[in-house]
C-alpha cells in the first residue's frame, strides 16, 4: 500500500468536499437549466433575449475566469448592494459569502447555461401530438409537465445530461485554485510539502475515474428506465 | 442618454487601471494563450489521427492501450494532469542533467505537454467516432473498386470522417481555449495570468476579470465563425437541397 504520510484522512475529507460540491452544483445547474430553457422557449421577447444572453456569455468565457470573477468580485458586489440598501432604505444587513456556497453557486451558474441547451433540445424533441393529447384530456399545464413533458424530455436529455455531469465533475477541481479545500488542493499541498507528487496526485486521479465510472453506470440505468416503452417501438420501425 | 454619456466620461476620466502598461500585460498574455492553444492543438491533431485509426483496430493489443489512454485522460481533470506533469517532471531520473532540462525548466513546456496529451485523448475519440460512422455503402463501393485498405482509408474513409468530425472538433478547439486558462496556475502569464496580476495590483476584480472575459468571448466567437465557415464549405453536400 502507498504511504500517504498522514495525509490520508484529509484527502478523504477533500474527496467528500468534491462530491458534495459536484452534487449540489448539479442540482443548482439543473434548476437553472430548466428555468433558462423555458425562458428561451417562451413567447416573451425579453425572456428569450435574457436566456440567450446568459447562455452565450457563460459558454464563451473560461470557467476559471468566471470563477475568479464571482469569487473575488462576488463579495465586493454584495457589499456594494448592501451598502446601497443601507444608504437608501436604512436596511442594515451583512452577508458574508461562504466559500463552499460560492463554489456551488458559481459552478451551478456555469453549468446552468450548458444544461439549458440540453433541456431546450430535449423539450423540442417531444412529439407535439403528445402535448395535444394531454390537452385533449383536460390536463393542466403543470400536470402535463409532470406526466408528459418531463418524463419524455428526460429520454432525450439524458445523454447530454450525463455528458454535462462528467464535465462538471472535472470542473470542481478548479475550486482548489480559489481556496476551497477539495481533494485536489490537499493533494497539491501534500505534494509540495513532501516532494512526492505522484503519491498524492495519482490516487486523486483514480478517485475521479472511480466517480466517473460509477456515474456512467447510474446514467446507463436511468437511460434504461426512461427508455421503457421505446425499445419495442424502435424494433417495430426497423 | 446624457446621464449615460456623463457617466461614461467620468468612468474614462477615473480610469487608472487600463494604462499602456497593464494593456501590455494583457497583450503578452494574449500571445501566450494563443501560442499555447495553437501549438497543443496542432501537435495534438498530428498525433490523434493515427491513434484514432489504430483505436478502431481489430487487434486487442493495439486497441486496448489507446482506449485506456483516452479513458484516463478524459476521465480526470486537466488540472490534475497539469500538476502531475509540472511537479512530476523534476523526478524523472537524470532529467536535470540532460539537455531536456533547459526546455522543461520553464513552466510553458510542461503545460504544453499536458494540454497536448489532453487534446490528443479527446480528438482521438472524436475522430474514432467519425470513422466508425462511415456508411457501409461507401466502404463496399471502395472494395468493389478493388481499393487496398490504405488507399480506402486515404481516399474514402478519412476525408468523409474529417468532415463529419468538424463540428465536434470545433467544440474541442473552444474547450481547449477555455481550458488553457488554468495555465496561469503554474505561473504562466497567459490571458488569465495577466488578469490575476492586474487584480492583485489594483484590487479591482470587476475591471480585471470582465476585461479578460470579453477578450475570451471575442476569441471564442472568432473560432466559432471560423468553424462555421469551414462547415459551410466542406459540408455542402450534406445541406438540404431546396
Amino acid at each position: 500500500m502507498i504511504d500517504l504520510q498522514g495525509y490520508g484522512p484529509r484527502l478523504l475529507e477533500g474527496a467528500l468536499v468534491t462530491i458534495e460540491l459536484a452534487l449540489l452544483s448539479l442540482v443548482v445547474a439543473i434548476i437553472l437549466g430548466l428555468l433558462t430553457a423555458s425562458a428561451k422557449m417562451s413567447r416573451s421577447w425579453l425572456l428569450h433575449k435574457i436566456g440567450t444572453l446568459y447562455t452565450t456569455i457563460i459558454r464563451g468565457v473560461p470557467d476559471l475566469v468566471l470563477m475568479l470573477l464571482l469569487f473575488f468580485g462576488g463579495q465586493i458586489g454584495i457589499n456594494m448592494i448592501t451598502d446601497w440598501l443601507y444608504d437608501r432604505f436604512d436596511i442594515d444587513i451583512f452577508i458574508n459569502v461562504n466559500e463552499f456556497a460560492a463554489g456551488v453557486i458559481t459552478i451551478g451558474l456555469i453549468f446552468g447555461a450548458y444544461m439549458a441547451e440540453t433541456f431546450r433540445g430535449a423539450f423540442m424533441a417531444v412529439d407535439n401530438g403528445q402535448i395535444e393529447a394531454g390537452r385533449a384530456y383536460g390536463m393542466s399545464e403543470r400536470l402535463m409537465f409532470r406526466r408528459i413533458r418531463f418524463p419524455q424530455m428526460m429520454r432525450h436529455a439524458l445523454p447530454g445530461l450525463s455528458n454535462n455531469w462528467m464535465v462538471l465533475l472535472k470542473t470542481t477541481a478548479l475550486v482548489s485554485i480559489i481556496g476551497l479545500t477539495d481533494m485536489v488542493r490537499v493533494a497539491a499541498e501534500a505534494s509540495k510539502a513532501t516532494h512526492e507528487p505522484f503519491t498524492f496526485l495519482i490516487p486523486v486521479a483514480i478517485i475521479y475515474l472511480l466517480i466517473a465510472s460509477v456515474s456512467e453506470w447510474i446514467f446507463a440505468r436511468l437511460q434504461k428506465r426512461y427508455n421503457v416503452g421505446f425499445g419495442e417501438a424502435d424494433e417495430w420501425n426497423n | 442618454m446624457e446621464q449615460l454619456s456623463a457617466w461614461f466620461t467620468q468612468l474614462l476620466a477615473d480610469n487608472s487601471i487600463f494604462t499602456a502598461r497593464t494593456l501590455g500585460y494583457y497583450g503578452d498574455g494574449l500571445v501566450t494563450t494563443v501560442q499555447l492553444v495553437f501549438l497543443s492543438l496542432v501537435i495534438g491533431l498530428v498525433i490523434a489521427v493515427p491513434l484514432s485509426i489504430a483505436r478502431g483496430s481489430k487487434r486487442k493489443w493495439i486497441k486496448m492501450p489507446i482506449f485506456f489512454f483516452t479513458y484516463v485522460f478524459r476521465g480526470t481533470p486537466l488540472l490534475i494532469q497539469l500538476y502531475i506533469i509540472y511537479y512530476g517532471v523534476v523526478f524523472i531520473d537524470g532529467i536535470q542533467e540532460s539537455w531536456l532540462w533547459v526546455i522543461l525548466e520553464e513552466p510553458f513546456y510542461p503545460a504544453l505537454i499536458a494540454f497536448t496529451l489532453n487534446t490528443v485523448a479527446y480528438t482521438t475519440e472524436i475522430f474514432h467516432g467519425a470513422i466508425k460512422a462511415t456508411s457501409k455503402g461507401e466502404i463496399e463501393a471502395a472494395r468493389a473498386y478493388g481499393m487496398s485498405k490504405s488507399l480506402m482509408m486515404r481516399r474514402i474513409i478519412l476525408p468523409s470522417a474529417f468532415r463529419r468530425a468538424l463540428p465536434a472538433y470545433g467544440n474541442e478547439v473552444i474547450f481547449m481555449l477555455h481550458a488553457s486558462a488554468i495555465a496561469s496556475v503554474v505561473t504562466i502569464m497567459d490571458l488569465t495570468g495577466a488578469a490575476r496580476l492586474v487584480y492583485a495590483r489594483f484590487y479591482a476584480p470587476f475591471d480585471a476579470f470582465l476585461f479578460v472575459a470579453a477578450l475570451y468571448l471575442c476569441l471564442t466567437f472568432a473560432i466559432l465563425y471560423l468553424f462555421r465557415y469551414l462547415e459551410k464549405r466542406m459540408l455542402v453536400h450534406l445541406r438540404p437541397q431546396s
